[in-house]
């Protein structure tokens, strides 16, 4: 179902209980938003994908439409399903079930801030949900605000549930039954600053940017976790602040898009340099330069790699979904203490904004020891001694009376600048791309989808998952012999035979195929295609499935 | 005891034969000596530059980052271990040009590091050109008609911030500097001594000129007198006062909330979250 009306009418509010109320009534809920840069007026929609398994993937058609005003039924009727339903508060459209919210609000409650709730309790109603699903989800809800506004609320949404069930009679619309099962509906953005505390992370600073505020909010407002929250005056002394934590003991991270990712490039190269272990969340969003702030992209793929100038090792991970966001994150700390790396997560608004259902969620192992070095088994310590994988003992400063000296400049062992260009140079360049030996058998190869008997395989990469096995699924379902292999793990690629005599596909949220260009440099196959969307919406199973439709192959 | 032979640095010193950086260098030994602290407790970090090469030359940890982003990570240094006696040494460029945003905030955030700008007065190391203290009118290898902005009050903007300890030094004189460097390192939060340092190579005036110009601020001068303090940190005259110009009233340091919170050590050190508390907070989005 869609919800769709302009900032400032209090969708979030209505798609979050509205969520929550299936969530609580057994199903299995994916949510996802899209909206404008802006706080009040234009359009926002909130999908929500009710299951009885998890269906953890965004549609591009709806069966109900509550649009909260003239302009947003306008844009999004086209969606809806021609057996669907409407609701409004006026409509010609056989397919509307009319429910006066505003006007209800202002006449039984005495404000028009109650049209929200009544709306929602219209939404309820017309899933077959039963109320008292709906009355406690709104308790939850409004706890904080006290019992009169719960109270209110409460009576407000059973208006618009009671008025709306009536005008559904004899429409014979789906009634959900309670499934009985409990979900986790989460979404990347929530899960990650927990799998950062997990993994030990202590020390966080970046300067917000849309989408990838949620993380470090999340971690300042729950002091429980330890993590030290730092907004910083731009991304420049957010990575330099991470960086200089990390060197003195803090594990470490920032987060940020793709302008804040752009000045922190410098800082990347840093850490490569100094061999300071650093994650950094660059949630993705449309650009170039300030592009569109609050929509969904994958243009920078190319750029996280190839991030920082000069040669230096790296990884860079795109998580799948929130579960696989909670893995990777854990492996990103885990890989950047080892490997004293930077380590770059990948994410986008699409992954930072929408909740996906699990009826598990089981926790990785953490990872192994703090990455520091026993300093009383070292005698002399020399920050980047030469060792044959390119890893030296890391120490920090003030663990004990060894110095640890770390320099941007080419440095020697001890870490003193270095212009001794026959020996220290090349045995330090070597030293350091070294490291991606080890560090390349320990990236996870992509994962394959229906490969047997394909003909056509479609290769993704991160957020775009659902929507890919979907399309798979139901191209399968009329017969086209079809696959999928999806790469979360992209930076330095790993060993893998692709299948051969295949038409190979990349589908991805940007226009030049930047997935299918690394691959054909790093495995030289040939990609025969591209599906590509670059609206600032999320890859649907509709996006994948009209693009197979339309490949000339 | 610490010695001043445990600071000595096995490091080729590339800076120019009779640079005043040597004062500068000589007198944070001296300080540093003096309240004995041993090379492992102290960490230097600087960014790019002639004065962001000092910790070279002083044996013990240190480190060297980006060009005007020393105050950044050293912020983040104390904060991950706050016993380390964390001191900055920057230019003039690397602090109020390339990290001027950071100079700024640091202002704002008072976190308890000690920023020594050794000021030239133009940029030394990319050969002769303006600094952002470089005087208007200043003929450089690339202002040829002359410096049209007008200079930085570094001292003055500290002043205005209410800093706990604004000073200004002179690196030709070493025992005064010291002592200048060794209250900035006991002052609880942010100091900020400003060193006059002629460069002997590009700078338009001798050493002679301004240890001729150096006037110590005399012994019962008030240091909590805040407009006296920015008028003297503004003196561009014959005269170049010389002393701590200004101590701020004491404020809360940077991060004490997570200090009281969570820990007043280094965050090395605190245990590993329990994985309970990860499972509770998941726990929260699970639909009842």
């Amino acid at each position: 179902m869609l919800i769709a009306g302009a900032a400032g009418e209090g969708i979030q509010t209505i798609g979050d209980v509205v969520a929550r109320t299936a969530l609580a009534a057994g199903n299995a809920v994916f949510s996802t938003k899209e909206y404008e840069s802006r706080i009040r007026g234009g359009h926002n929609s909130y999908w929500i994908r009710v299951r009885e398994v998890p269906g953890n993937a965004p549609r591009q058609t709806a069966d109900v439409l509550l649009a909260l005003n003239d302009r947003a039924m306008e844009r999004y009727v086209d969606v809806v399903q021609r057996d669907g339903l409407l609701i409004a508060e006026t409509g010609e459209d056989p397919r509307t079930v009319t429910v006066p919210f505003r006007q209800i609000a202002v006449e039984r409650f005495g404000a028009e801030i109650y049209a929200n709730t009544i709306a929602a309790g219209a939404l309820i109603a017309t899933l077959g949900l039963k109320f008292v699903a709906l009355a406690g989800t709104l308790a939850v809800t409004f706890a904080t605000k006290g019992e009169n506004i719960v109270a209110t609320n409460i009576a407000a949404a059973q208006e618009g549930y009671e008025l709306a069930k009536n005008r559904l009679l004899g429409r014979g619309f789906t009634t959900l039954p309670n499934r009985g099962k409990s979900h986790f509906l989460i979404s990347a953005h929530e899960v990650i600053p927990l799998a950062a505390a997990y993994a030990g992370c202590r020390f966080i600073s970046a300067y917000p940017m849309s989408p990838s505020t949620g993380i470090i909010t999340a971690l300042a407002k729950d002091e429980e976790l330890g993590v030290f929250v730092e907004q910083a005056e731009d991304e420049i002394a957010a990575i330099n602040m991470a960086i200089g934590a990390s060197y003195a003991g803090a594990r470490a991270m920032t987060a940020t898009s793709g302008g804040g990712f752009a000045l922190m490039a410098e800082g990347i190269s840093l850490s490569g340099m100094t061999e300071t272990p650093l994650v950094i969340v660059l949630a993705q969003r449309p650009g170039p330069a300030t592009g569109l702030p609050t929509r969904t992209a994958q243009e920078d793929l190319l750029f996280a790699i190839h991030a920082g100038h000069g040669e230096f090792p790296k990884a860079v991970l795109a998580p799948a979904d929130p579960q696989d966001a909670f893995v990777k994150t854990v492996r990103a700390f885990d890989l950047a203490d080892r490997y004293q790396i930077p380590v770059i997560l990948l994410t986008d608004q699409f992954l930072a904004d929408s909740r996906f259902s699990y009826t598990s969620f089981p926790l990785p192992p953490p990872p192994t020891g703090d990455g520091f070095a026993d300093a009383a088994a070292i005698r002399e310590y020399h920050r980047y001694r030469l060792a044959d994988d390119g890893i030296s003992p890391r120490l920090y400063p003030g663990q004990s009376e060894h110095l640890v000296c770390v320099d941007s400049d080419e440095h020697d062992e001890l870490g003193h600048i270095s212009e001794e260009l026959r020996r220290v140079r090349p045995a330090m360049v070597r030293k350091r791309l070294t490291k991606l030996d080890g560090l390349r058998n320990e990236i996870c190869p992509p994962e394959g989808f229906h490969l047997s008997g394909a003909e056509t395989i479609v290769i993704g990469w991160g957020s775009t998952r659902g929507g890919i096995r979907e399309a798979v699924e139901n191209l399968r379902a009329t017969g086209t012999p079809i696959g999928a292999i999806h790469f979360t793990e992209l930076w330095p690629l790993p060993e893998f035979s692709f299948p051969e005599g295949v038409c190979y596909i990349t589908v991805e949220g940007n226009s030049t195929g930047q997935l299918a260009r690394l691959l054909t440099s790093e495995y030289g196959i040939k990609i025969d295609g591209l599906i590509s969307r670059t609206d600032g919406l999320p890859i649907t199973a509709e996006t994948v499935e009209r693009g197979v439709d339309g490949q000339d192959h | 005891m610490v010695k001043t032979t445990d600071y000595e640095s096995r490091a080729e010193n590339q800076w120019c034969p009779g640079c005043p950086n040597f004062g500068i260098l000589t007198a944070l030994k001296q300080a540093l000596v003096t309240l004995d602290k041993a090379p492992h407790e102290v960490c230097l970090v600087s960014g790019i530059g002639q004065a962001a090469k000092l910790p070279h030359y002083l044996k013990c940890s240190f480190f060297n980052g980006l060009h005007g982003r020393a105050i950044p990570a050293a912020t983040g240094i104390k904060i991950a271990n706050p016993d380390l006696v964390t001191i900055v040494t920057t230019g003039d460029g690397d602090c109020y040009g390339e990290g001027g945003n950071h100079f700024l905030h640091a202002l704002r955030r008072n976190p308890d590091i000690t920023v020594i700008v050794h000021n030239n007065r133009l940029y030394a190391l990319t050969k002769g050109q303006a600094s952002p203290t470089t005087p208007v009118g200043t003929r450089t290898r690339l202002q040829f008609s002359g410096v049209e902005a007008y200079p930085i009050q570094g001292l003055a903007t500290a002043i205005v911030h209410n800093a706990p300890f604004v000073a200004r030094g002179f690196a030709g004189e070493i025992d005064g500097l010291a002592k200048l460097i060794g209250q900035a390192i006991e002052t609880r939060g942010f100091s900020l001594i400003e060193v006059i340092q002629p460069c002997i190579t590009w700078g338009s005036h001798p050493v002679s000129w301004y240890r001729d110009r150096i006037e110590l601020l005399p012994a019962d001068y008030d240091r909590h007198d805040r407009d006296t303090a920015l008028s003297l940190a503004l003196t561009q005259g014959e005269q170049i006062p010389i002393g701590v110009l200004y101590e701020g009233a004491l404020r809360p340091l940077f991060a004490q909330h997570y200090r009281t919170r969570v820990s007043e050590g280094p965050l090395a050190a605190l245990p590993p979250i329990e994985q309970s508390k990860i499972e509770a907070r998941l726990g929260r989005f699970k639909g009842e």
